[in-house]
């Protein structure tokens, strides 16, 4: 093996040389808010670097795989990264959290390299390790607010109720070993996986990456965690940390588990139908927001899934694409509620009431997220959910997307709440105007650029088209 | 550029203008220049279309252009006119024109509810200039969003209630017509080619059977809903009730008209043989939706309400004759949309200026408004002529070719349906002459009314277009129903070909 081989390794050599230099800078420094914007550019540079081309291969004897479509995923988990990173440089600089500026990012970026290796893992071990590597810095993330009890509460629901889904999930992966006596994915996309155990080493299996994309019945988590974790941290979770976890999902599906395609397509095709319907019900109910994004992301994982049931590059294409939206919008969601949160403290619909008179620009973008997370055109979400259905129109699942797209006007129902607070409902007191600082202002019109764009230029539909059929 | 895609681009110019403006006073000017243009261009178009048909082009579409969107799955920015939505888009000049002037005296937020209007009339427009499914649907999505802010912010009454009602039954309605896209979408490779959107390549392949009669039934309820499709029209009292004025006005003149528009264009164009052995069944929904509009106006006591319902049996005539399917109805039912736009969004009109001077809509509370307000009230009066069908306005016209091509069938179910439809139409004159006896003439009830002036030149404006536009039709009614009868001939041949097998 030549040294340069090792470049195909970019993504995560760049990401734990950021990660190394931050934490010289924190050992060398006492102005931990330096740190922050230092992160933010070192960021930002291995964001751009990410976009050179980069050769296909193998590497470790097939254990580390690369190609233009994983490429293409990092980048794409990069890009929202960045934009939350331009989204917390405020938040962070609040005096409670002065001492561990640097933990956060260091944190992120540890479980970026995770979930680098995760998508572009060729074995199970490997799998796994990126698995593991991209969990356990997050329930530290989501207990960042430690002395508070409902954040500390978060990050024990998360570490305990994660560590269950991974055992689970390496059950299912041990029983895989025994019957094929591989851990190579090639190998198992070799082998005919259809004997009754290693259906169910699928389904222990499928449970652990439902957690992570908390896909119903595995969602138990994802409320409360997402309520109790400091904004950003929930805004990461449900957006890196979930694009990831489908990304990898849909390659394994794709490549391991092609044998038993009929097989998983029938098990996604019913917990797609919960996870809309039961993501959708609950979060009709919900009065804080963060709950009510979380609830609002798990209808939305089960959108994704009818990306991923066509099975074929054009399902690849829906899901990468409407991942890709997703992050732009879910950020742009989640940035406004955090500007509102940092500069006021609240966090309910109900406070929201009569915004657009004093924050009109901040109503405008949380309408335009709103409307994209509902998938309103013009704005990308639109374009998102119609190729979403229309991948899963493909496999000839009508009914499946009638479902969906009933699923989607209730959605709207949720969503027009929002809306309505903020433009129509009366208060007295509204939150009072306040300016935003330059970075989150940075981090919220990408989004805005995003959300608008992506959609209206075919190109960058074409381009992930292009690498999606080749895995 | 070519010169359809104007028709989207000059309301979003206007848009962005009107960002930039300072007052209201600006801001309305601006919506005015803006969609003043817009109406010259409709106008100009109706010249271009009708000179290119002299020379001799017999093209089925006209100005058509198509540009290549989304490669990997064809969808194309496919734009082209024939003669039915060169009428609609005249129709939609109109009324979005004189519903800028109806809303003049908005002062709450103006620029937010011109964005919105002029928002929502871009939808309508690129609906009309469509020729591909995906941007097409797009289109439509786009005008029904902006509904909810329109009614929710400048609403009366429940508007909360009413907005969220309409929007949801639009929205579901949309769902099922996504799903009816999408079936029609992986269909059109039955012929051997490759899978289109575009909606002329469809109609030249004959899409099996079994799908046909799976998504017939979604395309047509989804665009029915629309048109005010019975049980599903029970957002539209509602909606116009709370609506501010041009959102009235736009909604049922031209936005109910989009359904009708749809279920011809696709439903029955693109389906034809699952529509001929369905259409019995929605003859009765569509025939229900005529009479129980009819009945319903009746008993309402709210101005609003009256032509809100009055709307639900009208549009529900579209589209009863578009199930007709024959020439003469076909014909018919593009009047009845025509006329039905001009004269429902007059009555809006009317209906928001009369209740900005008296502040109420309530029948029993009005009386004698002819003598305080004469031009308002004889502008009413002709309104409500033209709604019951008078000779020589637009909607003796539309109707009368409508009930002559449904009464082509000789059998008893179409007979029957005919009938209890025309007679139902009749009773439009008893709400009609009813509220015009009650609020125009008669004593002054409230001593109040005597102080309240008459027309404002910018109703003045808005009214008389409106009226030169239903007199037009009514008196000339030729050129239109010929522009209209030449481009009924590609889905005569369709449904006629289904006949044959």
């Amino acid at each position: 093996m030549r040294l340069e081989s090792f470049l195909l390794m970019r993504h995560e050599i760049l990401l734990t040389v950021a990660l190394l230099i931050i934490l010289i800078a924190e050992l060398s420094t006492e102005n931990k808010k330096k740190i922050s914007n230092l992160s933010v550019i070192l960021f930002l540079g291995v964001t751009v670097i990410g976009f050179l081309p980069v050769p296909e291969g193998l590497l470790f004897g097939e254990m580390y795989r690369t190609s233009h479509l994983i490429v293409l995923m990092k980048n794409i988990l990069n890009i929202g990264t960045l934009i939350l990173f331009f989204q917390s440089a405020e938040w962070i600089k609040q005096t409670e959290y002065k001492n561990k500026v640097s933990e956060f990012y260091m944190l992120i970026l540890s479980t970026l390299i995770g979930m680098n290796f995760m998508i572009s893992s060729g074995h199970f071990i490997m799998f796994y390790i990126g698995l593991e590597l991209a969990t356990i810095p997050i329930a530290a993330l989501a207990a960042y607010d430690r002395l508070k009890n409902i954040s500390a509460e978060a990050g024990i629901k998360l570490i305990l109720s994660s560590a269950l889904s991974t055992g689970i999930m390496l059950y299912g992966i041990s029983m895989l070993y025994g019957t094929v006596g591989s851990l190579y994915f090639s190998d198992m996309a070799g082998a005919n996986l259809n004997t009754p155990l290693q259906t169910l080493a699928f389904i222990f299996f499928f449970a652990g990456m439902g957690f992570k994309i908390s896909l119903v019945p595995f969602h138990l988590w994802t409320a409360d965690v997402y309520e109790g974790a400091p904004i950003n941290v929930s805004s990461y979770l449900s957006v890196i940390s979930k694009g990831a976890a489908v990304f990898t999902l849909t390659i394994i599906l794709y490549t391991v588990f092609y044998s038993i395609m009929p097989m998983w397509k029938n098990l996604l095709y019913v917990v797609a139908i919960l996870t809309m319907t039961v993501g959708n019900l609950f979060a009709l109910r919900q009065q804080n927001l963060k709950r009510f994004l979380a609830f609002s992301s798990v209808a939305q994982a089960g959108f994704i899934l009818l990306g991923i049931i066509d099975g074929s590059g054009l399902g690849m294409a829906s899901v990468v694409y409407f991942v890709l939206i997703y992050i732009f919008t879910n950020l742009g969601a989640f940035g406004v509620v955090s500007a509102i949160s940092v500069a006021s403290g609240k966090e309910h619909i109900d406070d929201y009431n009569g915004l657009y008179k004093t924050n009109p620009k901040l109503s405008l973008l949380l309408m335009l997220a709103l409307f994209s997370l509902a998938g309103i055109p013009p704005v990308a979400g639109f374009f998102g959910k119609f190729f979403l259905f229309t991948a899963a129109a493909h496999s000839g699942y009508f009914w499946l997307v009638f479902i969906a797209v009933i699923n989607a006007t209730i959605s709207l129902y949720y969503y027009l709440l929002v809306v309505k607070a903020m433009f129509i409902n009366k208060n007295e007191n509204p939150i009072a105007y306040f300016k935003s600082a330059f970075t989150t202002k940075v981090g919220l019109l990408l989004c805005v650029f995003g959300i608008f764009a992506i959609g209206l230029l075919s190109p960058v539909y074409e381009f992930i088209r292009m690498f999606s059929n080749i895995l | 550029m070519d010169f359809l895609t104007l028709f989207v681009v000059v309301p979003v110019l206007t848009i962005i203008a009107i960002v930039f403006t300072k007052n209201m006073k600006q801001t309305r000017l601006v919506a005015a220049v803006g969609m003043g243009i817009q109406l010259l261009l409709a106008v100009a178009l109706v010249f271009m279309y009708l000179a290119e048909r002299k020379a001799g082009n017999t093209s089925e579409m006209l100005f058509s252009h198509s540009y290549v969107w989304f490669e990997s799955l064809n969808i194309k920015y496919n734009i082209g006119v024939d003669g039915i939505s060169v009428a609609m888009i005249l129709l939609t000049g109109i009324v979005v024109f004189t519903g800028v002037f109806a809303s003049w005296t908005v002062e709450y937020l103006s620029r937010e509810f011109f964005i919105s209007l002029i928002f929502l009339s871009t939808g309508v427009f690129g609906f009309f200039i469509s020729l591909d499914l995906f941007t097409m649907f797009l289109f439509y999505e786009v005008a029904v969003i902006p509904m909810y802010l329109l009614i929710g912010i400048w609403g009366t009454g429940p508007k909360e209630y009413s907005a969220m009602k309409l929007t949801l039954m639009l929205m579901g309605a949309s769902a099922l017509l996504l799903v009816g896209i999408l079936g029609i979408y992986f269909n059109s490779n039955a012929g051997g080619g490759e899978l289109t959107f575009s909606i002329l390549e469809i109609s030249k392949v004959h899409i099996p059977m079994a799908a046909q009669r799976m998504f017939f039934p979604m395309t047509f309820i989804g665009f029915g809903v629309l048109g005010a499709l019975f049980p599903f029209h029970t957002w539209s009292p509602d909606g116009h009730a709370s609506a501010p004025t041009a959102v009235s006005m736009l909604h049922a003149g031209v936005l109910m008209k989009l359904g009708g528009y749809g279920a011809f264009r696709v439903a029955i164009f693109l389906l034809p043989d699952a529509a001929k052995e369905m259409s019995w069944f929605f003859l009765i929904l569509t025939g229900t939706s005529v009479v129980y509009g009819a009945f319903g106006a009746i008993f309402q006591k709210d101005l609003k309400y009256i032509n809100a319902y009055s709307s639900v049996s009208h549009c529900g005539l579209v589209l009863f004759a578009i199930l007709m399917m024959n020439r003469a109805a076909l014909n018919g039912a593009v009047l009845q949309m025509l006329s039905h736009g001009l004269m429902t969004a007059l009555f809006f009109a009317l209906i928001g200026m009369i209740y900005g001077r008296t502040h109420t809509r309530m029948i029993n509370k009005l009386g004698g408004l002819m003598k305080v307000m004469p031009i308002l009230a004889v502008s009413y009066v002709i309104a409500g002529l033209a709604n019951l069908g008078l000779p020589g306005l637009s909607g003796f016209v539309a109707e009368m070719t409508i009930f002559f091509g449904s009464f082509q069938y000789t059998d008893v179910f179409h007979r029957v349906l005919t009938i209890s439809v025309a007679a139902s139409i009749v009773i439009t004159a008893v709400y009609i002459l009813r509220v015009v006896g009650k609020i125009l003439y008669g004593p002054i009830v409230n001593k109040e009314f005597l102080k309240l002036d008459d027309a404002h030149w910018y109703e003045r404006l808005s009214t008389g277009l409106l009226i030169v536009g239903i007199a037009g039709i009514g008196i000339a009614p030729l050129w239109l129903s010929d522009m209209i009868n030449e481009s009924l001939s590609p889905i005569m041949h369709q449904l006629l070909n289904v006949i044959v097998k």
